[in-house]
């Protein structure tokens, strides 16, 4: 059941469908994804690796990663979570997680909307 | 050494680092009537997509007629991002509305604060399936009436009632191209939004 230390040759999203169930829930769509500071080592793939360049000078949500990658969401995620789980990446899910929308929020939402008027 | 934000290679648009809160909602409506331009008109980076992949049995599927068993269809679905306070961010999903990809629609409005419909008043009754697959899901909508130059002008109450809307449900008539406008359909749908919200003194 545990995959061994090295990493698979395949391109991700070819592999996502078989793969054995996460630890964890998975990645949501808006979880920020921040760069470590862990260095990347030889067993890191090239997607992975781009991954990490791309979030090098700041944060990005996982579907604004999926669009500058040009992968698709599933993909992006499944690279994530191989990077928060070797430390490479930190993962923050989005405030408020879904189902979680409170009136508070709306509120300060609407307030920010018409600010921009 | 120091923390000051890197320069943003190629206008990457980095999360500033106070964006502590993530909201989205998602901009659907039939093929052509405008989600992408509102989207654009509103967002503070360039729109972004995402090809999502789509696997589905074939039957019943219009195009694809006398195939074998399942088609994979890819679909484009593009985003954009609006900081409106410090650390609150909205993220806006135009996603296509036809029927069929309603799971991946399924997917992408699960935590929505709400759902904003576009309809073009030459092709009302396109709006429907997109209408139907909303409040099946849920989800707080208000309509937007993208006015197009050749579009027939009318009166909200009559399309209120072609479209058969709940007197609730918010209608708005705007430009896509315009952000005053695009904002004030956003308003509309979050000020919706928050009377479906349980009431402040409701807790537990
Ligand atoms: N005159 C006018 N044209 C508009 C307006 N909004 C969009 N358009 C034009 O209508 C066309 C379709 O707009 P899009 O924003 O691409 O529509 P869409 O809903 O994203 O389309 P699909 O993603 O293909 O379903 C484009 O050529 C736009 O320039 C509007 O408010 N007024
Ligand atoms: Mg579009």
């Amino acid at each position: 059941m545990t995959p061994g230390p090295g990493r698979r040759l395949i391109p991700a999203y070819l592999v996502t469908g078989g793969r054995s169930a996460p630890t964890g829930p998975a990645l949501d769509r808006l979880a920020v994804l921040l760069r470590t500071d862990s260095a990347l080592g030889p067993e890191t793939g090239s997607e992975q690796r781009r991954l990490c360049e791309l979030l090098e000078p700041g944060a990005l949500t996982v579907v604004e990663c999926a669009a500058h990658l040009e992968l698709p969401v599933s993909a992006t995620v499944f690279l994530a979570t191989d990077l928060v789980a070797a430390g490479h990446l930190h993962a923050r899910p989005p405030i408020p997680s879904a189902g979680e929308i409170d009136r508070s929020l709306v509120e300060r939402l609407l307030v920010g909307l018409r600010s921009l008027h | 050494m120091d923390s000051v934000p890197s320069t943003d290679r190629g206008g990457i648009g980095y999360l500033p680092s106070a964006a502590e809160t993530l909201m989205k909602l998602v901009v659907t409506g039939p093929f052509g009537v405008g989600k992408t331009t509102l989207i654009r008109t509103l967002s503070e980076i360039p729109t972004l997509h995402t090809e999502e992949a789509m696997t589905q049995s074939s039957t019943g599927l219009d195009d694809t007629a006398g195939l074998p068993e399942k088609t994979t269809t890819t679909v484009a679905v593009d985003f954009g991002r609006l900081t409106v306070q410090d650390d609150l961010v909205l993220y806006m999903f135009g996603t296509p509305g036809q029927e069929r990809f309603f799971p991946l629609w399924e997917d992408i409005a699960r935590g929505a604060l709400g759902a904003l419909v576009i309809v073009d008043t030459r092709r009302l009754e396109d709006s429907f399936a997109v209408m139907d697959m909303v409040e099946e899901q849920g989800l707080p909508y208000a309509v937007a009436v993208n006015r197009f130059p050749d579009a027939p002008a009318h009166a909200d109450e009559v399309l209120r009632k072609h479209l058969d809307l709940d007197p609730r449900t918010p209608l708005v008539q705007c430009d896509a191209r315009e952000r005053r406008g695009s904002i004030d359909a956003l308003i509309a749908l979050a000020e919706h939004a928050l009377t479906c919200l349980p009431a402040p003194q409701e807790s537990s």
